[in-house]
């Protein structure tokens, strides 16, 4: 079946073209060149309409234990947003932290294609890709957690070669079916489970002796030597404590150089100034930004109302508990692997410190020049769920609008942002490259975020409108794998999207110190530990693409 | 003939992995690693091979014919047990949102207590492989662990090594309000549990008094319910003495009304030891024939634990109003479908609506169910993925021999498909 797409106004930052009028064709679920006298089967008329690639949440939480406690522990949240089942669709629950099946049509339905669960515990891993698993349409993959595992910190106190380390992380990232690495407040989870309730980034583990700073300086380097596109997912230390703007800038500069990827920065950028000793450090985080090419970012925007926050971060969990709205909290140590935290928020705009939030974030994502390292999101549900993102654009992209809406915060909060006199306005090709391409590129997916021929025919189509939320709430089309998944903002068929994945090689011999590690310590045994293929592709609806390495030959 | 190693367990839910069954045809034998709880549900023999309809044995085409036959007109069905696996849960949950059933997991009126009090304030937990490497005192509160999972001392408290206890024999258990049934918990070293026995419908109150020692608040009585304040005291301070507390209850096992508001206070009380600078952990014991993995898939299908109705067109929890006794006293329902791929002894409650039973092989009946499919047990005869009681790990399943008996997905996914 061949499908041409005729006469839209293409945004595909990841061939250099910025809103060309540009007829696509499509055959088997991948988009071709414009074949010699093919019969076309299916046409859109899609003249005066936006085209770009299907959207790619490179960091939202969709899968994994933390994500199912916040459900549990949310009745009350779903019950606001029932969704009823359709011929085609299945019945769930939406809003702060939704059903994996109305995870998949709602993010379809805003024209996203794919999304990356950026917390998955090695020991978890298995939840993570069932519960993908279950949610349609949209493709996706995992970053798995180290850094705070008794493993890795037992490694650096006996001084272990960065290669014995290279093949622990591969070994790991092959084990539970991976395309990144994350770590969350290196060695943190672990301090705080002998009792540290803070660590900075030059404190030791009390028990291992081991910084943050070195577990950051080891884990950068694996993830560079294996060759993994996805340079090491970061999410620092101190999240949420005022002052950590230098954390965050001595982590950038501590880094030496190294790829890095800084996650929810927003949570990291607070300064101490000011009345309620509470500023904004978004300014001095953007020039670190702009000045060190090595390091990448997302937002982390917050939206205001009603969410949960979800984390592994239990040491920071914790001690933010105090904040929950409503009063009710889980946090959990977990199999000497890592942890989580659990905690609802409602962030208001008429309280000062979620205000300065909220325009911290703003000013991020205007003050960093390089859309191609920087990363539209609400590190859903954490800072606001991601049915929030056609809004978040809207202020991105009209001055007038976010200057509206910053008219309405808390006034202190007015006072401490320099958000009004940011002229910035996002373009349609910067929403398309921190939204597609910039994503694709980060996470190292060969054929996706782009609209060239060879790339899977992943394909939104918007119809042009200055109120930018209107316009990317409700897509006209949505293809995946060519297939036509949504129309006018609503879902008309389903299908499942693949798991995204690298393989890297390691030594075998690395499983000789685990299997001992494993029989004499944890509570699995090794062989059982490990995640097969057909884990994911049993069923009859997975499918697992692995990605090249830095350095495979094509 | 063949020995597997290796072999993990869904019916204790503590996630026992290392047993070694030899298999013979379709006979199995716990060779190593067995206890009272694993090995006969493994050696279970199959007896039936065949659907049966009325009684009559059927193919099993004829058999999903009729199941879905019964269930097309129903206003609202129940499907009860939902003691399965992960895939086999996926299938329950779409035929019940097809059907616009109510689904209630048959260990969830136990499971209630914790949920009532996760879902009203919370809790601070951990999971196994901390409380092997980390756990300095164990608080048992009103539970018999070894009758729940026999192996559980072993594997988890007196292993040989951990590492960050010196010595693991030196760790220290505490019962209160139900004594142990056996020695399990007595160390290596033959340093026995101290047990503090208490009527079990007494122990709101005994659970108040520790709570409000280890807030440091004045208590006048000197004793309460048999149990001395000044040994309850001990505890409060052993407590914010320990290097890393767990205490442990049995929701299920906690069998007085309102006993969510126990497991709330020793959840709080577990909050209030962190919150004076010591960590403390809760571990609440479950996960047998698939609770755990009922709540968690219904938990990411819908929002909501494995008590929930689809008759509205969504999902709607109700943890008193959707329970299996109820609607069937109240004949809100008509019919049943009663899946239970663990236990043969767990049978359908009696009735005379029209029952479906999707049932391991052997099961037996006092009234022939309507339809009657034997299937496959997840981890024996097909592969899988079972939750073990902290949540978290979900153990893969293995299959063990060729039975050629269906999956429960297999099975509820083809009556889906026929409505």
């Amino acid at each position: 079946m061949l499908i041409k797409l005729t006469g839209g106004i293409v945004y595909d930052p990841a061939s250099g073209i910025d809103g060309q009028q540009q007829d696509i064709y499509i055959r088997d679920g991948r988009i071709i060149a414009k074949p010699a006298d093919a019969v076309v089967d299916k046409e859109y008329d899609l003249k005066g309409k936006v085209v770009m690639s299907g959207a790619i949440d490179m960091h939202t939480h969709i899968g994994g234990g933390k994500g199912n406690i916040a459900r549990t522990l949310l009745p009350e949240d779903h019950r606001q947003d029932p969704v009823h089942r359709s011929d085609i669709t299945r019945s769930g629950c939406g809003h702060a932290m939704p059903s994996t099946f109305v995870t998949g049509y709602r993010y379809a339905e805003m024209g996203y294609t794919a999304g990356f669960e950026p917390a998955v515990l090695p020991n978890n891993a298995r939840q993570a890709h069932m519960e993908m698993g279950d949610i349609p349409i949209l493709d996706k993959g995992g970053y798995v957690m180290l850094g705070s595992d008794d493993y890795l910190l037992r490694m650096l106190t006996a001084k272990k070669d960065q290669k014995a380390i290279n093949d622990y992380v591969a070994w790991t990232m092959t084990s539970a079916k991976a395309i990144g690495v994350k770590v969350v407040n290196p060695g943190g989870i672990n301090a705080f489970k002998f009792n540290q309730r803070k660590l900075d980034l030059d404190e030791q583990n009390s028990h291992y002796g081991v910084t943050p700073r070195e577990i950051l300086r080891v884990l950068a380097t694996a993830v560079k030597e294996i060759g993994v596109s996805h340079p090491l997912h970061v999410h620092g230390c101190n999240l949420g404590v005022p002052g950590n703007v230098q954390t965050t800038l001595d982590t950038i500069q501590g880094i030496g150089g190294l790829p890095m990827h800084l996650t929810h920065i927003q949570f990291h950028s607070y300064g101490t100034e000011g009345d309620f000793k509470f500023s904004s450090g978004a300014a001095q985080i953007a020039e670190a930004i702009n000045r060190n090419k090595n390091i990448t970012i997302d937002v982390g925007q917050i939206l205001f109302g009603q969410t949960v926050t979800a984390s592994g971060d239990n040491m920071r969990q914790h001690a933010n508990h105090k904040f929950a709205s409503p009063n009710k909290w889980v946090t959990m140590d977990i199999e000497c692997d890592a942890g989580c935290g659990v905690v609802p928020f409602k962030y208001k705009d008429q309280n000062f410190v979620n205000a300065l939030q909220w325009a911290i974030g703003l000013e991020t994502f205007l003050l960093v020049d390089d859309p191609w390292r920087i990363f539209l999101t609400t590190d859903h549900p954490n800072g606001a769920p991601f049915t929030s993102y056609p809004h978040l654009i809207r202020l991105l992209m009209d001055r007038s609008f976010r200057n509206d809406v910053l008219a309405t915060i808390h006034p202190e909060a007015q006072k401490m942002t320099t958000l009004a006199s940011i002229e910035r306005e996002y373009t349609l090709q910067e929403i398309a490259i921190m939204t597609r391409a910039g994503a694709a590129k980060l996470i190292g997916l060969k054929d996706r975020g782009g609209l060239s021929a060879g790339n899977w025919a992943d394909i939104t189509v918007y119809t042009d409108n200055v109120d930018r939320q209107k316009m990317f709430e409700k897509p006209d089309y949505v293809f995946k794998d060519g297939q036509l998944v949504v129309v006018d903002g609503k879902v008309v068929s389903t299908k499942w999207g693949t798991t995204h994945v690298v393989k890297p090689q390691f030594d075998a011999s690395v499983e000789k110190g685990l299997k001992d590690y494993f029989d004499r310590y944890l509570t699995m045994k090794l062989g059982n530990f490990r995640i097969s293929d057909d884990e994911i592709t049993e069923d009859g609806r997975g499918s697992i693409s692995v990605h090249p390495l830095q350095g495979d030959v094509a | 003939m063949t020995e597997i190693t290796e072999v993990p367990s869904p019916f204790c839910g503590i996630g026992t992995d290392d047993l070694t069954i030899k298999v013979d045809g379709v006979l199995l034998k716990v060779i190593e690693n067995g206890c009272a709880v694993n090995t006969p549900a493994f050696e279970q023999p199959i007896t039936d091979t065949h659907a049966r309809v009325s009684g009559q044995e059927v193919s099993l085409e004829v058999a999903v014919a009729k199941a879905a036959e019964l269930l097309k007109d129903t206003k609202l069905p129940l499907i009860g047990g939902c003691a399965t696996d992960v895939n086999g849960m996926r299938g329950l949950l779409a035929l019940a949102d097809k059907a616009g059933a109510v689904i209630d997991n048959m260990n969830f009126t136990g499971a209630r207590n914790n949920f009532l009090a996760l879902q009203d304030s919370g809790w601070m937990n951990t999971t196994l492989a901390e409380v092997k490497n980390r756990c300095d005192l164990l608080l048992v509160v009103g539970t018999d662990v070894e009758a729940f999972a026999p192996r559980f001392f072993e594997r988890y408290l007196w292993n040989k090594e951990s590492m960050f206890l010196d010595d693991t024999s030196s760790r220290e258990v505490i019962y209160l309000g139900r004594a142990p049934s056996g020695t399990a918990s007595t160390s290596p070293t033959g340093k026995a549990a101290q047990v503090l026995p208490c009527a079990i419908e007494d122990l709101p109150e005994v659970i108040a008094v520790l709570r409000a020692l280890v807030k440091k608040q004045p208590i006048r009585v000197t004793s309460v319910a048999g149990i001395a304040v000044a040994d309850l005291q001990a505890i409060a301070d052993k407590l914010l003495a320990a290097t890393y507390g767990v205490v442990t209850w049995g929701a299920g096992a906690l069998a007085f009304r309102q006993a969510e508001l126990t497991v709330q206070t020793l959840s709080e009380m577990i909050k209030d030891i962190n919150n004076q600078n010591t960590r403390c952990s809760g571990l609440p014991l479950a996960g047998k024939e698939g609770d755990q993995t009922a709540n968690q898939v219904c938990g990411w299908t819908t929002g909501y634990p494995a008590r929930t109705r689809f008759s509205s067109g969504y999902p709607e929890y109700d943890p008193f109003l959707n329970e299996t006794k109820v609607l069937l006293e109240n004949g809100e329902v008509d019919a049943l479908v009663w899946v239970q791929a663990f236990n043969v002894n767990a049978v359908p409650p009696e009735t005379s609506l029209p029952t479906i039973v999707v049932g391991r092989s052997g099961m037996t009946f006092t009234k022939e169910p309507d339809v009657f499919i034997p299937v496959g047990t997840p981890g024996i005869d097909h592969a899988g993925h079972a939750y073990r009681m902290d949540n978290v790990v979900a153990i893969r399943l293995k299959k063990l021999r060729d039975s050629g008996l269906p999956s429960t997905a297999e099975v509820l996914n083809a009556i889906e498909h026929a409505l």
